[in-house]
């Protein structure tokens, strides 16, 4: 009886989800874009964990004696207004956009997720309430709403990040509910509800495996879209605050010395440039080999 | 819609009803007299249940009573509505930027799949959806305002004012409007048109002996592109928030630099009444992208089961 049962879990799993890591990671390689772009993140990863040990200055302190220096020899990428180095500020603004991203997507993954497997798989009364909620939030303009969010809650990355969740979260619960849908009826949850198992064993244990390849392809864009977000909020001050770098707030900084010091400006957009990029590629790749539309 | 509307406002109301501070305290300033500041609660409805308070701010609203600036005390409708043509006309000029590149580039790319021409034309389009629209505009600025001095930094002249100027303006934040949507209506029209292209009448119309330009734009185009104008309503909700921070940049004088302001200012009636509008339009056209899309297509009738 187990034994059938494994079986027909591992046959409804096994439509979407992939049977390992090493058949991913090998995919993976075979996309050589989607594999560059992995490994440009894997470096940046790095880089925001290393920070301390590989930027050659400290990203904070100022040297009055060199500010607006162009690009040298000692200040690779030159140094800002109040001589702080630009490489290193860059280096260090990889931590803010990183955790930006993650954690605001894993945040709106926790709140859209759950939310969106149950107006699936109760799609009564409830799931309509929670499907109208989320038209009405699709229906701002992401970065107004996310801005909005901010000028309620205050400047600062936290609640940068959180305003970001807010505009994620009804997306992640749109796409856990379809493939709820798609699933339900499916002869496998059929088959796990005659032999006894309660709604919550089968969204968590079969519905949640079997949904999960389209939130981890979206997760991953959204990723890219949220640095680009936490960037846009922190140029308008509403996101990291000085002294911290980021690669929003040093583009805003940057703004005023256009005629002078154009290095600043460029630096900062071709780290996010380069991030985006990559996460992009990355997320492409991943959907390719997940998604059997695109097979 | 309604029930969208509905949920529309609610969130709204919630987001200012979080706003630490008391609205008549933030009316009157800082050293405005405590029996000042109750009267105007009073008369703001403050002291009155929540449920009361959202009834009369939505009627209000209904009767075209937005609410007033903390700033200049003016009503919020009268300067959203003012500056609505700005923020239109620089949204329109972004998708026609936009269409003018995606609408050859993602036909050619589905035309020519598999070759440089659409490992080209798609690279592009992942390098433009990765670069910050904010970023592209200070690039912008540097290179034509500072560096070759062919247009101005910022600023803005209306279109009655001086046509000659008014395009002048518009072309950098347009430009950098119409460059980020364009990466994404190309990838949309590139893969409707790749599954169009496999479909049994293109095949029909190459067996009839048609060229094949005639055939990708008389036959595959005209249907790829119905996709493509069904997310339309995604595509305003990037260019309204892509408007915020290029209207900033650029010193537009539209509904983004509107938003931006009201944040800076503290002025929440006037950030409420711009969040709201911006949904508002974002349904509109939605419900207008509905109708057109029933008028391409026959095939789709419009009935009563999206709301």
């Amino acid at each position: 009886m187990t034994v059938a049962v494994d079986a027909l879990r591992d046959a409804g799993r096994g439509r979407t989800a992939p049977r390992g890591l090493g058949r991913l990671v090998r995919r993976l390689a075979r996309n050589r874009l989607a594999a560059a772009g992995l490994v440009v993140l894997i470096v940046v990863v790095g880089l925001a964990i290393l920070a301390p040990w590989v930027a050659p200055f400290s990203p904070i302190k100022t040297d009055f004696t060199a500010y607006l220096q162009p690009p040298g020899a000692r200040h690779l990428l030159g140094t800002d207004e109040l001589g702080r180095d630009v490489l290193s500020r860059v280096i260090f603004g990889t931590r803010a956009s990183l955790e930006a991203g993650v954690v605001s997507v894993g945040l709106a993954i926790a709140v859209g997720l759950p939310l969106g497997l149950a107006a699936g798989y109760y799609s009564g009364r409830l799931g309509d309430v929670l499907m109208r909620l989320t038209d009405a939030m699709l229906a701002f303009p992401p970065l107004v709403l996310a801005l909005a969010v901010a000028a309620v809650l205050g400047p600062g990355l936290g609640h940068a990040v959180i305003a970001i969740a807010v505009v994620l979260a009804p997306v992640f619960m749109r796409l856990a509910r379809a493939a709820v849908l798609e699933q339900r009826e499916r002869e496998y949850v059929e088959a796990v509800r005659a032999i006894g198992a309660r709604d919550r064993r089968i969204i968590w244990r079969h519905l949640l495996p079997n949904s999960l390849a389209p939130i981890v392809v979206q997760g991953s864009l959204n990723i890219a879209g949220a640095i680009i977000t936490e960037a846009t909020l922190s140029f308008l001050g509403l996101g990291t605050q000085p002294p911290t770098p980021s690669w929003g707030s040093m583009l805003n900084a940057a703004q005023q010395y256009l005629t002078q010091a154009p290095w600043l400006a460029f630096w900062p957009g071709i780290a996010i440039a380069v991030t985006v990029f990559a996460l992009n590629v990355a997320g492409d790749g991943l959907r390719e080999i997940w998604d059997p539309r695109t097979r | 819609m309604i029930p969208v509307l509905f949920f529309v406002s609610v969130i709204i109301f919630v987001l200012i009803n979080l706003i630490p501070g008391d609205a008549a305290r933030l009316f009157l300033g800082e050293e405005a007299p405590p029996d000042a500041v109750a009267a105007l609660r009073h008369e703001l409805g403050l002291d009155q249940p929540v449920y009361v308070q959202y009834l009369r701010w939505v009627g209000g609203m209904l009767h075209g009573d937005f609410g007033y600036s903390f700033k200049d005390h003016r009503p919020v409708l009268a300067t959203v509505l003012e500056k609505i043509p700005v923020t239109g006309e620089l949204t329109v000029a972004s998708l026609l930027v936009a269409w003018a590149i995606a609408i050859p580039a993602g036909a050619l790319a589905a035309w020519r799949q598999r070759t440089v021409t659409d490992y080209g034309a798609s690279a592009a389009a992942l390098v433009g959806l990765s670069i910050p629209n904010f970023w592209l505009g200070i690039m912008l600025i540097y290179l034509f305002a500072v560096h070759l001095r062919w247009l101005p930094a910022s600023g803005w002249t209306s279109l009655t004012h001086d046509p000659v100027r008014n395009v002048r303006a518009l072309a950098m934040p347009a430009s950098v409007l119409g460059l980020v949507l364009a990466a994404v209506v190309m990838r949309q029209l590139r893969s409707s048109m790749v599954e169009v292209l496999s479909a049994d009448f293109v095949r029909t119309a190459k067996a009839k002996g048609l060229a094949g330009g005639v055939v990708v734009i008389r036959h595959a185009l005209r249907n790829a592109v119905i996709p493509v104008i069904t997310v339309m309503g995604i595509q305003m909700g990037t260019l309204l928030g892509g408007a915020v921070i290029t209207e900033t940049i650029f010193a537009v004088p539209g509904l983004g630099q509107l938003a931006v302001n009201s944040i800076y200012g503290r002025d929440y009636p006037m950030l409420e009444g711009v969040v709201l509008f911006s949904a508002l339009a974002i349904l509109v056209i939605n419900l207008a992208v509905d109708i057109v899309y029933s008028l391409i297509d026959p095939r789709i009738k419009l009935a009563g089961g999206r709301s």
